[in-house]
């Protein structure tokens, strides 16, 4: 990292080999998931490539595009510091550790497949999958559980995938662009949450009075 | 030459469809994989998945495991490829053009609306997860346990991933050895 941290500074010109071995190590030592922690740790914090606000732009945009998150942040801070080369060797660098332990460990799975020592340890990492992936949906959910409306976006979306087994095409053509709709200038949603709050009031008033007689 | 065909389109469509991350199009994947195209059994399926959590960097370069079985290293070469490049070719264009509607309402409605569509997304996939993988007690215990320590103290993932595989290797054996009959 000292190498990195070196040509920092302001407006210096990172070289590629540097953007790689920053999203190498990156990609090498965040295990988990947790990518794009470390990734903000190290354009952000050690090298100042961005600050804080690109970096959360960066996600925004990262978050609603299609694709891994972290694959997505590193094409950005690439294309960001070095063009089009510095996008491809920042995801080359981010992946490259992974691809060659995910092919060794497909390899020894391969031939010890049917031990059932090796089937139960791979259950259990999936069982506790399950903990981690529901944090982490909760966490990064947490401003969208809150909220009536996107509450409401993400129980239609988990029925229509999980319960009513709809392809996800036509989940997402049919409620993304609702949802995007209910959004869209013209203040739809803040129409919808201002007769939320007039239903809310009436029904306390109502049940005000009604304790009054 | 139409298994790399195949790969290729099922992996690109996924890519595609991707929003949300590699969590939201696990159900899709795993219904493609298994169900439509009979590449893998859904236990295969579940042991790629926990390989790829064991693996550094992003979960989901599992997928190269997939086109591994299907076609040896041109298989996961032609999957990596698939999955990977049309989300990275588009993120380089999007990123370029969303800078200039910064600040548009337009920008914000797209984001703020498909915010909970991606969460709900995750949420199905972390669904598919759980039906492949919580059959008993001792399953369910470790996903319980797993997400209560994780949103009760910062512990490394990565731990709390290994301890839950270990514990089911190894529970059974120290039952029986605390319990024999």
């Amino acid at each position: 990292m000292s190498e990195a941290s070196a040509v920092a500074g302001a407006g210096a010109r990172v070289s590629l080999g540097v953007i790689f071995w920053t999203f190498l190590t990156a990609g090498a030592i965040s295990f988990g998931g947790g990518v794009v922690a470390y990734l903000r740790e190290y354009t952000v914090s050690d090298t100042k490539w961005l600050d804080d606000e690109a970096f959360l732009d960066a996600l925004e945009i990262s978050q609603t595009l299609p694709g891994l998150n972290a694959v997505n942040m590193s094409v950005i801070i690439g294309d960001k510091l070095r063009g089009i080369p510095g996008a491809a060797v920042a995801v080359l660098g981010l992946v490259f550790p992974g691809v060659v332990v995910i092919m060794g460990l497909g390899a020894v799975w391969q031939e010890q497949a049917h031990d059932p020592q090796v089937k139960a340890f791979l259950i259990g990492v999936a069982a506790a999958a399950v903990g981690l992936l529901s944090t982490v949906t909760l966490q990064l959910g947490r401003k969208q559980f809150a909220k009536p409306l996107d509450l409401a976006i993400i129980t239609t979306t988990f029925i229509a995938v999980s319960i009513l087994r709809i392809p996800l095409y036509i989940v997402l053509i049919g409620i993304g662009s609702a949802a995007i709709w209910l959004y869209w200038p013209g203040a739809r949603q803040e129409r919808l949450e201002e007769r939320a709050r007039q239903l809310r009031v009436r029904l306390i008033h109502r049940s005000y009075t009604h304790l009054r007689h | 030459m139409s298994k790399y065909f195949n790969l290729a389109w099922v992996f690109t469509l996924l890519a595609i469809l991707a929003v949300g991350g590699g969590t939201a199009v696990l159900p899709e994947m795993q219904h493609l994989t298994v169900d439509e195209f009979h590449w893998i059994t859904k236990g295969q399926f579940r042991a790629m998945y926990s390989l790829g959590q064991v693996a550094p960097g992003p979960n989901m370069l599992m997928v190269l495991l997939i086109g591994h079985k299907i076609a040896g290293a041109t298989g996961a070469l032609v999957v990596g490829l698939a999955f990977f490049l049309p989300d990275c070719i588009l993120t380089l264009i999007a990123n370029r053009l969303w800078e200039r509607f910064k600040g548009s309402p337009w920008r914000t409605a797209v984001q703020e609306g498909m915010a909970p569509v991606a969460i709900g997304l995750m949420l199905a996939g972390t669904f598919a997860i759980a039906r492949l993988s919580i059959f008993n007690l001792t399953s369910l215990l470790i996903a319980v346990l797993t997400f209560a320590l994780l949103m009760w103290r910062h512990i490394n993932p990565a731990l709390l991933v290994l301890a839950g595989g270990v514990t089911y290797m190894l529970l059974p054996h120290v039952l029986r050895h605390m319990f024999p009959h």
